[in-house]
């Protein structure tokens, strides 16, 4: 069996492939509301690339830092659908 | 033997987690329209991502059982991340649905929006804007 440490860089390297499915759709995307949802999901991986990184190297502040991204990110997330609304901020 | 049963229980969790988010970005990349996109993309990526941060959860336990005192920081933090996504992910998946409803984003090959005919209550901001 592979060692867990090398499973969690193989892991990570499909994460960051699926990453970079939701980038094209970003470039596509015909309308704006594509390009908020491949952002959603770019943000959701990162989020648990970060987690799978902190335990792959044994560090705990990757984890602290994907806590705060993974707030702030869904913050970001309802301003733009905010926008995208026409309402009022 | 319970570390070999803890190892083969992450590696199953993991599979499914990669699995599921692979899905998801082929979907995201794949389908005809905002709605199935949002599907997809939302979706599969939650799911995943709630198997690999058990994994990890599993794994810092098992670290903690057989002696190091990083393993349970790891697990109760991986805990917080993993309440984060499951709080924020479909809260933001909903709002990006209605914004991209109401900014006139149709489903492919709809003839009948069942939505615009439905007597719903307008968000108060609308209703200040059409007195105008």
């Amino acid at each position: 069996m592979i060692e867990i440490d090398t499973t969690f860089l193989i892991v990570l390297g499909a994460l960051i492939l699926s990453a970079v499915f939701a980038i094209v759709r970003v470039i596509k995307g015909p309308t704006a509301p594509d390009r908020v949802v491949g952002l959603d999901t770019i943000n959701t991986l990162v989020i648990v690339s970060m987690v799978v990184f902190g335990i792959a190297t044994n560090s705990v502040i990757y984890i602290d830092v994907a806590i705060v991204y993974a707030l702030l990110s869904f913050i970001s997330t309802l301003f733009i659908a905010k926008y995208l609304e026409g309402g009022e901020i | 033997m319970l570390s070999e049963i803890l190892d083969i229980i992450v590696y199953i969790f993991l599979a499914v987690g990669v699995f599921f988010n692979l899905l998801g970005g082929i979907g995201l990349l794949r389908f005809p329209d905002v709605y199935t996109r949002l599907h997809a993309g939302t979706k599969c990526t939650t799911f995943g991502s709630i198997f690999i941060c058990v994994s990890v959860i599993l794994l810092g336990l098992k670290y903690w059982y057989f002696g190091s005192t990083d393993g349970s920081v790891l697990a109760i933090h991986t805990a917080g991340a993993l309440i984060a996504i499951l709080i924020t992910n479909p809260t933001g998946a909903h709002a990006i649905a209605r914004a991209a409803h109401r900014s006139g984003v149709k489903p492919y090959k709809a003839v009948v929006d069942d939505l615009e005919t439905a007597n719903i209550k307008k968000t108060p901001v609308k209703n200040k804007e059409v007195k105008k």
